[in-house]
């Protein structure tokens, strides 16, 4: 669409037919292509439309908005290394606005901002991380001058697809937690009537994110969404139902101190507080860090970082209610006991027919005998 | 004394007679029930079933039916079929020989149940499958008597209590009349179907791999026959799952043909209230007869 | 015939402390009966899904209508047989059985689960499943009950004919005294064709039970021995009730008239017992009365209770003694119980595992309602003239 590229990034990959030779750079692209469609959930011959629009230059814009945030979110997004997807999305999207990435900073940035989304209005992907305040209109947060309120309604507005990143963005999260100073809220509630695609968590999963974008680059569509906002392939179930040491809860195996035998063999950890049974995620299944590492497969209960209703709500190591419960691993019987006899029921029993029995038989003779009579 | 002793013999042996013939020629031939033409049932094979109970689970979410919790709260965990439980996988296991079973209601073709139900709260209905009208039912638990398979539970615990029992899924939203333990079973060990269709599938598993199972196909004429069919594995009777040895005569035929011997058409009841009535007349005639002799 | 000894209320004092005592009894039932009906069935009872039917089918329905059949086994003496030398024994008797009646009546609205509906077993006809023994035995009870009341009727007109506590009630005394008179006949028959019908029935009713109810008492002719053994229980509560009756309301005692009734009983008890062998015998489950465990004690139990009578009541002197009399009485009436618990309870076995045991206060609920058919005979006989027999004034 012969568009200007901006501002450059802190990160420069080089292009196919670059430097370093056609060839094998295609090939490479390719491969990583196809990783990276198989760790997102799309089929492997997106991968070629990627590379395809890559190539033709065509990519959509991205305008990436940070709020009331730690930047946790970006940070696990730029740590998928194995395959380089970050470094990927970056070459398959134009990321035109993205204040931790930028070098530039000030009107340079500001301007960025505008341009890209006077070029791309009504296509651009408008991705938000971090809360938005909204307490005395939102002054407890302003960039440029102005508030994040002002900010987000203004780039919503013009945005193709709206992606909140994180549990801040999706509902609040760590800045809305009691007594909430701010009014921190979720991009969907200030955003009402939009449609806002929400990827809790606490940082959220990149590779949910990374299924969002990508399908929308590619299909320009948005995948099945919950009530939430939450994509289902990511957020239909929760970590109870994948989670590898369910088998442990089944069977009633349960870690009952940090550090004991039950620890070491890695139960369940249900009655350490895991919130597991209430959380939808899919961290049991897609990892974090690169290196499979999720917070119960270390060790440590899930802490329901998704759940706006858990996390920061729900201590973290008290139990949570297991709402959908399901048989556990014993089997009952073919003929199952009904019905006992009681003790106190037998004496009573006992006592009262004995008594009256008795007195039946020892009131015939009183009975018997006749009443006086006038005669 | 004696008068009195005779008279007695006389009557007892006269009101003794009519009953007894009554009971006696009541014995008569009873129509022998069939299963409707579009009768649906379930076929359990206990050779394919794995225990996994995920048919326990579909069944409770089916027919939003409550949780039986454990006393940590952690599990649904019903000991048997109960107020709260339609449908369950019971365990067998003797020394190394080992069978699940599920149990539901059996959708019997002559169930017992419906014949003693005084209102007809529980029916066979739509596809003859055995169903409860909470319209109609008084909780007399006169069913949970009948049923010689313990399957009609009561809710005891309720002060609005109902008669609880696989219905299957009648009322299931947007798929009515398909029961979701069969659509959710991973190994198709309980199948649903026209009942004729699943009868003549479980002849044909039987003649496929006699060797793999007890050579009888439960439920073909157990009580009168029922649409839900089982076939146990070999060397694991059907007594041992837990099914009752009842032989081929329907559940309710012995009640219902003392009933309809005595009762058909009213007519005896009716003879009686004549004779009766025409006895005493003729006494109270007597009576004030006497009661004119100075 | 001899003639009517005339009925007159007992008089005195209603408030006795055995009254009291019995109200105390009936209190802790009522407040049983609002824990049962706001709880449910399973808070109060030790019913459960295997045991669905316990002491209160047991006892006070099935026995409670057995023990109510005095006025049906009395009106087939007095009004079939024409045996008028009965007569007195009639009003008590019908009084008897429709409090028992009655009480079996609420009994049942207490233990079904959905008592809401019942009204609708009577009225939607069209509903009606008439395969089921169990709708024929309602229905009868509840049209019996009825009878009865109306047989008993003119014992509360003829006293509100003269005085009445409320004007109305004379008025409707005095229209409907000759009236009822009139009917008189027709509700007779009616009150001996329904129990013979639903006493029966009360046996068949078991028979559904199949494999469950045991040997010793499925038989295709519980219908029969249950219809025989409530008219011998009928003559055996006319004694019992008769001779507490004149005992303690200072009567004179119809030794005599009890000791035919008893001879009577003998003959009906003598009946039962050869039809319950010969049955049992015909089936080949003689052999099950030696080796079913349990089920072979209750049974020679149920046997002994109801072959003692005989032996008591063989000779006529053991007859017009009035200690045996009552004696054999009582024998009678619990070897008819326990024939009656036997058949739906003790008999009665679903199977592996499961047990009941009636609990406290499922206990205690009887023991309310047998309490408030005590005191209301009590007051009905004390107001009103029902028992015959009246200390003669010097």
């Amino acid at each position: 669409m012969g568009k200007p590229r901006g501002i450059p990034y802190d990160r420069v990959r080089p292009r196919e037919g670059g430097e370093d030779g056609g060839g094998v750079q295609r090939r490479d692209f390719l491969k990583t292509c196809t990783l990276a469609a198989a760790s997102v959930g799309l089929p492997a011959w997106t991968a070629k439309v990627w590379a395809e629009n890559a190539a033709k230059g065509l990519k959509p814009s991205v305008i990436w908005l940070h709020f009331q945030e730690c930047t946790g979110c970006t940070e696990s997004l730029l740590r998928t290394s194995h395959p380089k997807v970050a470094e990927l999305i970056l070459d398959l999207v134009s990321l035109d606005y993205c204040e931790t990435l930028f070098a530039a900073a000030g009107y340079q940035a500001e301007e960025a901002l505008h341009a890209a989304m006077e070029q791309n209005a009504g296509k651009y992907i408008c991705v938000i991380e971090g809360s938005i305040p909204v307490k005395e209109n939102g002054i407890y947060c302003k960039i440029g001058g102005r508030t994040a309120l002002d900010i987000v309604n203004d780039v919503a507005s013009k945005a193709g697809a709206l992606i909140a990143i994180g549990a801040c963005a999706s509902w609040g999260g760590v800045a809305s937690a009691d007594p909430n100073p701010t009014g921190a809220t979720g991009a969907p509630e200030v955003l009402k009537g939009k449609t806002v695609v929400t990827i809790p968590g606490c940082p959220a999963n990149p590779y949910n994110f990374l299924g969002v974008a990508l399908q929308y680059a590619t299909f320009g569509t948005l995948p099945a969404l919950d009530e939430l906002g939450r994509p289902k392939f990511a957020y239909g179930r929760v970590i109870h139902e994948d989670c590898p040491r369910r088998p442990h809860f089944d069977a009633g195996r349960f870690v009952q101190q940090f550090g004991d035998e039950g620890h070491r063999l890695g139960y369940c950890l249900y009655k350490m507080g895991c919130k597991g049974p209430a959380t939808h995620a899919n961290c049991s299944l897609q990892r974090f860090g690169e290196v499979e590492a999720w917070p119960i497969g270390i060790g440590h209960p899930c802490v329901g970082c998704t759940e706006q209703s858990v996390l920061w709500k729900m201590p973290i190591h008290s139990t949570v209610e297991i709402t959908r419960p399901t048989p556990p691993d014993v089997y009952p019987e073919i003929h199952g006991k009904q019905g006992k006899v009681g003790a106190v029921a037998t004496g009573v029993a006992g006592l009262v027919g004995g008594a009256l029995i008795g007195a039946g038989l020892m009131a015939a003779k009183k009975v018997a005998a006749e009443p006086e009579k006038e005669k | 004394m004696t008068v009195d002793r005779r008279t007695a013999l006389k009557a007892m042996a006269g009101v003794g007679a009519a009953a007894a013939a009554g009971s006696a020629v009541s014995l008569e031939a009873r129509e022998k029930r069939v299963a409707p033409p579009d009768a649906l049932g379930m076929l359990y094979d206990a050779t394919r079933c794995i225990g996994c109970k995920a048919c326990v689970v579909a069944c409770k979410d089916a027919n939003n039916m409550p949780t039986d919790w454990d006393p940590q709260r952690l599990y649904d965990y019903p000991t048997d079929l109960n107020g709260k439980t339609k449908n369950i996988i019971k365990l067998y296991k003797e020394g190394e020989t080992v069978s699940y079973v599920k149990r539901q209601c059996m959708h019997c073709i002559d169930p017992g149940c419906v014949g003693a139900c005084m209102i007809g709260a529980l029916q066979k209905r739509d596809h003859g499958v055995v169903t409860w009208d909470g319209d109609r039912c008084i909780g007399c638990r006169y069913c949970q008597i009948a049923c010689p398979y313990e399957i009609p539970k009561f809710e005891w615990d309720k002060a609005v209590p109902k008669i609880v029992k696989c219905e299957l899924c009648k009322d299931r939203k947007d798929k009515p009349f398909n029961p979701a333990c069969c659509e959710v079973c991973p190994r198709q060990a309980v199948v649903f179907g026209k009942y004729s269709d699943l009868l003549e599938d479980a002849k044909r598993r039987l003649a496929d791999a006699p060797d793999l199972y007890e050579p009888k196909i439960f439920g073909e004429h157990d009580g009168g026959g029922t649409q839900v069919l089982y076939l146990s594995k070999a060397g694991v009777p059907f007594e041992a799952l837990g099914f009752p040895n009842l032989g081929e005569k329907p559940v309710p035929e012995t009640a219902q043909k003392i009933q309809h011997g005595v009762y058909q058409g009213f007519i005896t009841p009716a003879v009686l209230y004549v004779i009766l009535g025409a006895v005493i007349w003729r006494n109270r005639k007597g009576q004030s007869a006497e009661e004119a002799k100075p | 015939m001899s003639a009517h000894l005339e009925a007159t209320p007992v008089g005195g004092p209603i408030l006795t402390r055995p009254f009291k005592w019995l109200l105390a009894v009936f209190g802790v039932g009522v407040l049983l009966l609002a824990w049962r009906f706001l709880a449910g069935l399973g808070a109060t009872t030790a019913l459960n899904d295997g045991y669905a039917w316990g002491i209160w089918i047991a006892f006070d329905v099935v026995t409670g209508t057995a023990l109510g059949c005095g006025g049906y086994a009395v009106a087939i003496l007095v009004y079939i047989l024409n045996k008028g030398v009965y007569h007195p024994l009639v009003r008590p008797a019908i009084l008897t059985s429709a409090l028992g009646y009655s009480m079996a009546g609420f009994a049942i609205v207490v233990d079904v689960g959905r008592y809401w509906w019942i009204y609708r077993i009577p009225m939607r006809f069209w509903q009606w499943n008439l395969n089921s023994a169990l709708l024929e035995v309602a229905l009868c009870v509840m049209a019996y009950v009825i009878v009865l009341w109306l047989e008993l009727s003119p014992a509360f007109m003829e006293k509100w004919k003269v005085e009445a506590p409320l004007p109305i009630l004379k008025s409707l005394s005095t229209a409907l005294h000759p009236v009822i008179n009139k009917l008189m006949i027709f509700i007779v028959a009616l009150g001996l064709l329904l129990p013979t019908m639903h006493q029966s029935s009360l046996g068949t009713v078991m028979l559904l039970a199949g494999h469950k109810l045991h040997a010793l008492w499925n038989t295709p002719f519980i219908p029969l021995l249950f219809l025989i053994s409530v008219i011998a229980m009928g003559y055996a509560v006319v004694v019992l009730e008769g001779s507490l009756a004149s005992h303690f309301f200072k009567r004179e005692r119809e030794t005599e008239m009890l000791g035919r009734l008893s001879g009577v009983m003998v003959v009906v008890l003598s009946l039962y017992l050869v039809l319950r062998f010969a049955d049992l015998i015909w089936r080949g489950a003689l052999g099950a009365a030696f080796t079913s465990g349990w089920m072979s004690v209750f049974f020679w139990i149920e046997t002994a209770l109801s072959v003692a009578p005989l032996v008591m009541l063989a000779s006529k002197a053991g007859r017009l003694d009035p200690v045996v009399q009552f004696r054999a009485a009582l024998f009678m009436l619990l070897g008819g119980t326990l024939y009656r618990f036997n058949s739906y309870l003790i008999g009665f076995d679903p199977g592996e595992g499961i047990s009941y045991f009636p609990s406290v206060p499922e206990m205690f609920i009887t023991f309310g309602i047998v309490a408030l058919e005590i005191m209301l005979y009590i007051v009905i006989v004390k107001r009103f003239p029902i028992l015959a027999g009246a200390p003669k004034k010097a």
